[in-house]
């Protein structure tokens, strides 16, 4: 994503200023992924290292369906991009059900090891099921979102890029933020999740159905993974089966960087690492922003393992 | 047994590897009475309360409960934790204090309605538009929390986060919420614990006022003997996990029995063995 054309240049503010809604839009990206880890590790302390791959086949999912509307002009890619988010969001819960249902259940109470191994397992397993039936080849998708605004500050002849796609990304993710912090706060649901997050057996006694609080929770997670899927393919236009693994490392990253378990902390922590890699890749290397983001993680382990906004508390059964 | 008992316990017995727990244990409780079950530490005591809960599932017996309402009998043994809560109506307290410290009170009240809330939020979707039906019951909701808050004077604490209270007070939560549950039988695992004189005195008032303005059947374990035997109307007592007697207050405590498993036992004990001597 780096404009490598206004480097020789050395504009500093309009340099900075594409860097900086560049990293915006990706971080917003790798934030709705975070959410997932985050909800997933404070209700059940685990880390479900499928997610990644929820979220790719959540973009496949949105890519099949815009594909199969056919890029058409004005009214009709609304259509198409409206129909993918929804079936995209539909089908991935289905998948982040399943995921919990079949690898992660019947594997509670046993060991976190266990769930863990289960969860690395399940993830080569998706990463191969859409290697076999979509195949290996990166699938592209022209970019049908265009246009968007174009600024200058000063004398200079770099040139400020603001997608419509950057900001639709931004707003999308917004609502998605806010509808989801109403859900926490205010829903009977929401009111569930956090009490089996601190006792679950207690919740239980209370006649809360625990293992349906889990199950909606990985169907909450898997959905807004989703809707990142349809972000990064329209953003990106390439995919593969292998989009998530990287991707969803960055947002584990993320998840721990804001602090696991907290959702504020998560979407914090994606910011932070979508500007670190925009940064990175536009004042470094952008062979290197892997490197950046994976250096972040382990300073973070190291020297803050709570995280930004995460609580002390690591203890958890 | 009588056939107007709320819940009847048939030949309850609890194993664990080699150690019987619980054994042969037979007891009924009547509609809209508070019966206290006692006996020396290690009687097995909170192991029936736990296979009444369906945090054991008991080795062999039968837990019948018969609701009161809906004239449907649940046979508790096979029941999952929260059905017992959801359906049959049966709800506990714990021993060790056990509120979600990062709620608040109210918060913590309205988990125990759930079920009601998550039935009118629709699935989620009508709560998060915000439909007049969600809030009606919502407020309702908020009302029944209100109403054990006054009842169980925490309303200073409200919006206090439920670790934040005093321990006092957090006991008196648990009893809040389980209420909000809208049990048929309350079983409380020695809700006196900690607790000083005066606590223990508007426990009682607590307790009493529970079953006479509610009608709702109280299943207690207690070691504060005073307590046991100011509110009780019936009685058990455990030993090794044996039912030694059962009768009311007064049989109970001139029972030889209970009074050589009380003064037979450790020190750890002595409170309780003096209070029924």
């Amino acid at each position: 994503m780096g404009h490598g054309d206004g480097r020789a240049h050395f504009y500093v503010m309009d340099y900075f200023a594409q860097q900086f809604i560049n990293g915006i839009s990706l971080g917003a990206i790798y934030g709705l992924i975070a959410i997932g880890y985050t909800m997933v590790y404070g209700i059940i302390g685990m880390i479900n290292f499928a997610h990644g791959e929820i979220y790719m086949i959540g973009a496949f999912i949105a890519l099949m369906v815009v594909v199969a509307f056919g890029i058409g002009e004005g009214g009709l890619v609304i259509v198409a991009l409206l129909s993918a988010l929804l079936v995209s969001m539909a089908l991935t819960s289905l998948y982040g059900w399943v995921l919990e249902r079949v690898a992660y259940r019947p594997l509670r109470g046993s060991q976190r090891l266990a769930a863990l191994i289960s969860a690395i397992g399940m993830s080569i397993a998706l990463q191969n099921y859409v290697q076999l039936t979509q195949g290996a080849r990166v699938k592209t998708l022209p970019p049908i979102i265009q246009g968007g605004f174009e600024f200058q500050f000063g004398d200079t002849d770099f040139i400020v890029r603001l997608s419509t796609l950057q900001i639709m990304i931004v707003l999308v993710t917004i609502a998605l933020m806010a509808v989801f912090a109403l859900l926490i706060a205010r829903t009977a649901l929401g009111r569930a999740q956090r009490a089996c997050q601190q006792d679950q057996s207690m919740a239980a006694l209370l006649g809360v159905n625990v293992d349906r609080t889990i199950s909606l929770t990985f169907v909450m997670g898997a959905a807004l993974a989703s809707v990142a899927g349809l972000m990064v393919t329209l953003y990106y236009g390439v995919i593969d089966f292998f989009v998530g693994f990287i991707a969803g490392i960055k947002a584990f990253t993320a998840a721990v960087l804001g602090g696991i378990g907290s959702i504020p902390g998560a979407m914090l922590g994606g910011l932070l690492i979508g500007f670190t890699e925009a940064m990175w890749s536009g004042y470094f290397s952008i062979e290197y922003k892997d490197v950046a983001t994976f250096s972040i993680l382990v300073i973070v382990l190291i020297f803050l393992p709570t995280g930004i906004l995460g609580t002390p508390e690591v203890e958890k059964v | 047994m009588t056939p107007s008992a709320l819940l009847q316990v048939e030949h309850l017995t609890m194993r664990f590897g080699g150690l019987v727990a619980v054994d042969d244990v037979s007891f009924s409780v009547a509609q809209g009475a508070i019966h206290a079950l006692i006996g020396p530490n290690g009687a097995g005591k909170t192991t029936v309360f736990n296979c009444l809960t369906g945090f054991y599932k008991p080795s062999v017996g039968r837990i019948t409960l018969n609701s009161p309402e809906s004239q449907a009998t649940f046979l508790l043994e096979q029941m999952d934790d929260f059905r017992i809560v959801r359906e049959a109506r049966v709800v506990r307290t714990f021993q060790n204090i056990r509120t979600f410290p990062k709620m608040s009170v109210l918060e913590n009240l309205m988990v125990a309605q759930h079920n009601h809330l998550m039935r009118a939020s629709g699935w989620t979707f009508l709560g998060l538009i915000g439909a007049p039906s969600f809030r009606h019951a919502e407020a309702a909701s908020v009302e029944r929390a209100e109403y054990w808050i006054d009842r169980t004077g925490l309303a200073e604490y409200a919006d206090s986060e439920a670790g934040a209270l005093p321990y006092g007070e957090q006991r008196r939560l648990e009893i809040a919420r389980a209420m909000c549950c809208d049990p048929v039988l309350l079983c409380l695992d020695e809700p006196a614990a900690g607790l000083n004189p005066s606590e223990t005195e508007q426990l009682s008032e607590l307790i009493g006022y529970i079953r006479d303005h509610h009608h709702i059947s109280v299943l207690l374990i207690e070691h504060d003997m005073s307590m046991v035997m100011g509110v009780s109307d019936h009685i058990v007592v455990l030993d090794y996990g044996q039912k030694i007697a059962e009768g009311t207050p007064e049989e109970v405590r001139n029972d030889p029995a209970v009074v050589q498993a009380y003064l037979g036992s450790d020190d750890e004990t002595d409170n309780a063995a003096d209070a029924t001597t």
